[in-house]
């Protein structure tokens, strides 16, 4: 067990990222980031299964196309994080902006506050591998458009009202959303539909509720106690069905 | 039944003095036109698509095939196609789907430039007896370079350089994806530009790991979808190149469609047998020419500053400023595709009304970037209806570095252009996934075919080359005092900055 700090303060993101996957190649477990201030790509392309704490705020891009690590940040972060992301897992204490898990392909995301607009955008499962981004907070329009495949959690837990934002999940042909409470019928996009979950359903997505629980220190059994409407497609191909041939 | 039915396209027949019932363009027809029946070739010419694989398999030449044998009223503007298009879409309702490039009637510029050739004045040149450049590097160039002396009185470089692709011949093979093509076709191609010392784009699907020994010729793309990107993918590039758009469907993304997800398509795009691949229109981390940046700048960060990444697009109206975007985006080449470029499938409406040719956003492009002293940041790349050599020698003196070219190299194992890509019926193995379809393109023979076209157009090259008196590719490339305009118009030459014949 390596345990490296690495002071970030001024520092541009392609040293900062070299210095981070020097330390892993050097067999470092963990890593500590301090004086994060907007550095993009940190953790870019990274492999392995270091643990890395961000403190501060990190810039755009966070995790892109990582592959095993666990980054946690102290902090908000700016957007696409876990953008393209393969494997391993991001632990946000605080809100992220646009293009959350966008294409993201595998490992999870938890974010405890809000997200910003086209959360989960084309997210993809494939043989074993499927991607889950969990919300504590709420999102803005367009989440899980195109999704592929895997999971997106919304628990907005400080609002009781029913979800009131555009293009839910339009264009959606694999994967299913979860969203706390009612959902508006406007919201949904083109090739969605929405039922209330069932108690099947909400079994199967026991262990990431459990999980962020853990996370944020908040009491499990009123996220499991709570009534969820589901979001899928309507079929896997939306887009069958528009064209003949020439 | 208000419209019913419509002349055949095409008519098949067989001579049967000529025919000697061996079947076999029964055996390899894909799309159904004969059956063989005591002794009796049936006919559907229906089904007939000219493709022309019945053709090259027949040992005696009895079988002819002819355009529109029976035609509507002749009109100069309601015409066949046009009819036709109105009969689909009257009964369906949806919009209409087409195989391959263009297929409007507009003129072709490049048809309406000249070379140019020494006489008196300045010697020609023997491509036989004196070097010929032909060799470019692909990527940023230093505006100036810093060096110092060591003690020794050996230079050392200060500057640091950008990665470049060393590239034998100025032709290198587009993006055409596995999944659009059969993996022989792919095999075949990859091969062909590694024995040449060239390169051929992934193409939007992933790498299959038995084009794993080419990958050092390959340049891998990032499309909208991110389908089969991965680090590991990444990694294996010699290039990354961004899709941002494709000439024969300029602003619209891609639709696989699930039934061309077959289990090996299904892995190397990484996403379930038989599910749509849907690529959306724009990347949905770039909604801006900052966001373009961020993401070049993500996969260098990704490939730790090791490979040039490449972004490409539709040769639209604004091409010329969008370049110059690109240019500062730290990309390393643009890649511009003309609306001439082909396709498996395309809205046969954008296909062939939205784009320009990459004749004129060439010259655009090169221009641009040259007033705007950036044209060092970034190589351009052209592609879109590239045909022979000369296409290429006129497309350098418009300014590009290099040319993709994609039917060109289809054609070359056999494909007629017979534009029914989409279908996955195709009899040449090229654009199918059905194994008995793909078997019939041997990688061997096929790669040999790609090899001696490329081969012949950089020895013709090199001849047109060494007659304007050039000995090297980079004294040739932005020359448009070896071009002339023939039968165009003077904002059409000055758009592409070249003079009149006999000016």
């Amino acid at each position: 067990m390596t345990r490296i700090v690495i002071d970030a303060k001024n520092m541009h993101y392609t040293p900062l990222n070299k210095l981070i996957r020097q330390a892993t190649h050097e067999g470092a477990t963990e890593i500590i980031l301090e004086n994060i201030m907007g550095q993009r790509f940190i953790g870019d392309g990274l492999t392995g299964d270091v643990k890395i704490t961000i403190n501060g705020v990190p810039g755009g891009d966070l995790g892109m196309f990582m592959k095993g690590p666990t980054i946690e940040v102290f902090g908000n972060v700016d957007h696409a994080p876990a953008n393209t992301m393969d494997d391993g897992d991001i632990i946000i204490h605080g809100a992220s902006g646009d293009a959350t898990a966008h294409s993201m392909r595998g490992g999870k995301i938890f974010v405890r506050d809000d997200i910003g607009y086209r959360g989960g955008i084309h997210m993809k499962h494939y043989m074993n591998k499927s991607p889950s981004l969990i919300v504590g907070g709420s999102a803005r329009a367009f989440l899980g458009e195109y999704m592929a495949g895997g999971l997106v959690i919304l628990f907005r837990l400080h609002d009781e009202k029913p979800y009131a934002e555009m293009g839910l999940g339009s264009g959606i042909h694999g994967g299913e959303i979860f969203i706390r409470g009612k959902v508006e019928d406007w919201t949904l996009g083109v090739g969605s539909s929405a039922h209330e979950a069932t108690p099947e359903e909400i079994i199967r997505i026991k262990p990431l509720i459990l999980e962020f629980s853990n996370y944020y220190h908040i009491d499990a059994s009123y996220l499991l106690e709570s009534q969820y409407t589901r979001i899928g497609p309507v079929n896997s191909r939306p887009f069958a069905g528009k064209y003949t041939w020439e | 039944m208000i419209i019913g039915s419509r002349p055949t396209k095409f008519q098949v027949r067989i001579d049967n003095n000529l025919c000697m019932l061996c079947g076999r363009c029964a055996d390899n027809c894909s799309y159904g036109v004969f059956r063989v029946d005591d002794n009796i070739i049936h006919i559907n010419s229906r089904f007939c698509v000219a493709c022309h694989r019945c053709i090259s398999q027949c040992p005696r030449d009895a079988i002819t095939i002819i355009e529109r044998p029976c035609d509507y009223r002749s009109h100069p503007v309601w015409t066949a196609q046009v009819k036709e298009n109105i009969f689909k879409q009257a009964e369906s309702g949806k919009i209409l789907l087409g195989g391959m490039g263009n297929a409007a009637e507009y003129p072709i510029l490049f048809d309406h430039l000249v070379l140019d050739a020494c006489q008196v004045t300045n010697p020609s040149i023997d491509p036989l007896r004196e070097p010929m450049e032909l060799r470019t590097y692909i990527g940023k160039k230093p505006k100036q370079i810093e060096y110092r002396q060591t003690p020794e009185g050996d230079i050392d470089l200060v500057t640091e350089l950008a990665p470049n692709l060393k590239v034998e011949t100025p032709i290198m093979i587009g993006h055409m994806s596995y999944g659009a093509i059969s993996l022989n076709a792919h095999i075949s191609m990859a091969k062909a530009v590694t024995e040449i010392g060239t390169f051929i784009g992934t193409g939007e699907g992933g790498l299959h790991e038995a084009l794993y020994p080419y990958q050092n010729n390959m340049i891998v793309q990032v499309a909208s979808g991110r389908f089969g990107v991965d680090v590991d993918y990444l990694e294996r590039g010699a290039a990354i190149e961004i899709k941002i758009g494709q000439g024969a469907k300029p602003g619209i993304g891609g639709h696989l469609p699930g039934e061309k997800v077959c289990a090996d398509v299904s892995c190397t795009r990484m996403i379930p047998e038989g599910s749509d691949a849907i690529s959306p229109a724009p990347h949905h981390d770039i909604y801006s020419i900052e966001d373009l940046k961020q993401l070049v700048m993500s996969l260098k960060e990704a490939t730790e500053w090791k490979k040039p990444v490449f972004v490409k697009i539709a040769a639209v109206h604004n091409v010329a400023a969008i370049a110059a975007g690109i240019a500062r985006s730290g990309a390393d080449a643009v890649v511009v595709d003309g609306f001439r470029g082909g396709t498996g499938a395309t809205p046969s409406v954008f296909r062939d009304h939205v784009g320009i040719p990459i004749e004129a956003a060439v010259a655009a492009v090169d221009t641009k970037l040259r007033k705007q002293g950036i044209r060092n940041e970034v190589s351009i790349i052209a592609s879109g209806g590239i045909r022979q050599s000369a296409d290429i020698a006129k497309t350098i003196c418009l300014g590009a570095d290099t040319v993709y070219i994609g039917t060109a190299a289809l054609v070359a194992m056999g494909c007629r252009v017979c534009g029914n890509c989409y279908r996955g019926l195709c009899p040449w193995g090229i654009a199918t996934q059905r194994q008995d379809l793909v078997a019939r393109l041997n990688p061997d023979e096929a790669s040999n075919n790609v090899k001696n076209l490329i081969d012949a157009w950089t020895l013709e090259l090199a001849e047109l080359m060494g007659a304007a008196g050039i000995n090297s590719i980079e004294s040739l490339r932005g020359n448009r005092d070896r071009l002339r305009g023939y039968m165009l118009d003077q904002a059409m030459m000055d758009v592409l900055d070249v003079k009149a014949i006999g000016a």
